[in-house]
């Protein structure tokens, strides 16, 4: 079997996931979730450095992946959980009382493989910045891989940070953007529009790559291209372009659903459309 | 009472500055950030020393806050420092979400706190806070009076683990405390003994608590002074104590009332004692342009307005 078809079975995992975490809690946001759930299966299973045996808040002699739009947590949580971070039953609590799979990933409850508490948008760009600046004290060479939105872009903090991590060559710091180009009042050009993303983090003297994020040779080649040009002074935003509820066909290229649970009946519409590949969770 | 004298006045920034240096050369975790204000906040001799630990973040405090709270997380002691208002209600949601509920150890260096700033007016002095700082979870709020226990407050600081809001100013102020003292975080300090009355004062009102006790008790008061340089956690055990003892209390800060260390001390004791008080702090406005001292007096902050709260809260005592 190719690497790619074990990418596709666990992201086709991934998505049965989040439609079950988000039904059991009725709430949380499939919409996002599904669109970065691909290009962060292959980030999680082909090329981060991170042992779930090893793993350390710190982020010691490893790679860190900080996750700034945290309402992708479903994705998030269900990636960390079959990667080895944490039983993948205990998925069944997400937003449950008590939980550590809270709202938002949270340091509170100590849940392996979350660094930072995030939710509040626009901040862990920033963080994944002082992690990297850190790992260059330390002498470090692993990398800090960071996820933003593209609505989340609006955040006057985010471009703060643009020029902070090319002011001070950020240079082992890989972000990705989830582009695609939906918010939660409607499209990112009918709510502020961001428009050309490519040419602005160019503009801010970023190294920028533009790949498909639901296709993994396209992620793959967009992964190869970050690590070879590491090192050479910049940072790296890779954009991927992404179809927000990608794989629900009810779900896909629409608003609607970013921060919206399914019902019963709507739950089971959606999973008949995804295959279960490594088992439910209980 | 005990004497203390003022052996040359300096600014509490400067108390930062040198003991920034100092942990500079003792502790290679201890890494600094500043927004384009490094002479301001004499961050510029750790900075010339420590080139690679110390970031110039320009005008830019969302980002210096989160790339504070990276560096901490990965096991460094970031001071972050600015102004006192742009290090509180300009990154409110920063200092929450990125600092305290992911429990960073940074700390927050806010210079030019309260009206003493002065000349620049309002839009640069800060009067919230403390009250801002105080009540987010996990943050530890320190306060103190002049150059030596500033000093000595960051080194405090650097020693403990978790976010601390380390709290100065701008103005030459008398220099009276201990040179080389420890401080040890949440617990008063009692600067006199007494039994009518109760001060406690915190910060740049210190000094001016002091001068009104010396002048109060040739007038027959005796008076209890405390210094509360932790504002949060509050030393509840030493103000109880004293409280109890002489059943009348004036709190003294440069601050607003809403928010400030009285308001955090009478909700304490309303719980546990209720005690007659009085607050010498600004109710509910902004300040404005002008010199430190002439502000201090204009606002109800300094020895005179001390000393008539004291007579105030001693005659409702009284009754």
């Amino acid at each position: 079997m190719s690497k790619n078809n074990i990418l596709e079975q666990i992201s086709s995992q991934v998505r049965r996931d989040i439609i079950r975490m988000v039904t059991n809690a009725k709430s949380g946001h499939p919409g996002g979730s599904l669109s970065s759930t691909d290009f962060l299966t292959a980030l999680y299973f082909k090329e981060i450095n991170v042992d779930p045996e090893k793993w350390k808040r710190n982020g010691e002699n490893s790679d860190m992946f900080f996750l700034s739009a945290g309402h992708l947590s479903p994705a998030f949580y269900s990636i960390l959980a079959h990667k080895g971070f944490f039983p993948v039953s205990e998925l069944s609590t997400f937003r449950l009382f008590g939980s550590r799979l809270q709202g938002h990933p949270s340091i509170e409850k100590g849940l392996p493989g979350i660094h930072q508490s995030s939710g509040s948008l626009g901040q862990g760009l920033s963080v994944a910045i002082g992690a990297a600046l850190a790992k260059k004290l330390k002498k470090d060479p692993n990398t800090v891989y960071a996820l933003i939105g593209d609505g989340e872009s609006e955040e006057g903090q985010i471009w703060e940070a643009a020029a902070s991590a090319v002011h001070h060559k950020v240079d082992n710091l890989i972000a990705m953007t989830d582009w695609n180009n939906q918010q939660i009042d409607g499209t990112t050009e009918q709510v502020q529009s961001l428009g050309n993303l490519e040419e602005k983090w160019n503009a801010f003297g970023w190294e920028c790559i533009v790949a498909n994020g639901h296709d993994f040779d396209s992620i793959s080649e967009a992964f190869t291209k970050a690590k070879k040009i590491k090192g050479q002074g910049k940072p790296i935003m890779i954009l991927f372009k992404t179809e927000m509820g990608h794989g629900v066909d009810f779900m896909a290229g629409t608003c609607k659903w970013h921060g919206k649970n399914p019902s019963v009946e709507q739950c089971e519409q959606a999973l008949s459309q995804i295959e279960e590949t490594l088992g439910d969770f209980d | 009472m005990k004497k203390y004298i003022n052996t040359g006045n300096k600014d509490t920034r400067s108390g930062f500055g040198a003991a920034l240096t100092e942990l500079g050369r003792t502790n290679p975790k201890v890494v600094a950030l500043c927004a384009d204000l490094t002479g301001s906040l004499k961050m510029d001799e750790f900075a010339k020393e420590n080139p690679e630990r110390f970031f110039q973040c320009g005008i830019a405090e969302a980002n210096m806050i989160g790339a504070a709270a990276g560096l901490a997380l990965s096991g460094y002691i970031p001071f972050a420092g600015s102004f006192a208002n742009f290090l509180t209600s300009r990154v409110y949601d920063q200092v929450r979400q990125s600092i305290c509920y992911s429990n960073n150890n940074v700390k927050l260096a806010a210079s030019h706190a309260g009206i003493t700033l002065g000349e620049d007016g309002a839009t640069h002095q800060t009067m919230e806070d403390i009250g801002l700082m105080r009540m987010l979870p996990e943050m530890v709020v320190i306060n103190p009076c002049d150059y030596n226990q500033t000093k000595a407050a960051t080194i405090a600081a650097a020693n403990y683990f978790g976010p601390v809001y380390l709290r100065f100013g701008r103005p030459s102020v008398p220099n009276f405390t201990p040179e080389n003292q420890k401080l040890e975080i949440g617990k008063a300090i009692k600067l006199s003994e007494g039994l009518d009355v109760t001060i406690i004062a915190t910060g740049h009102l210190v000094w001016e608590a002091i001068q009104a006790a010396l002048v109060l008790e040739a007038e027959g008061f005796s008076v209890e002074l405390l210094n509360i340089h932790t504002i949060k956690p509050l030393d509840e055990k030493a103000i109880l104590k004293s409280v109890s003892k002489t059943g009348a209390l004036v709190c003294a800060e440069e601050h607003l009332i809403a928010g400030g260390m009285g308001e955090a001390v009478s909700g304490f004791l309303a719980r546990v004692k209720p005690t007659p008080m009085e607050f010498i702090a600004v109710n509910d406005k902004f300040g404005q342009s002008g010199k430190p001292a002439e502000l201090m007096e204009a606002y109800g902050l300094d020895r005179v307005h001390i000393i008539s709260a004291v007579k105030k809260v001693c005659s409702r005592k009284c009754k």
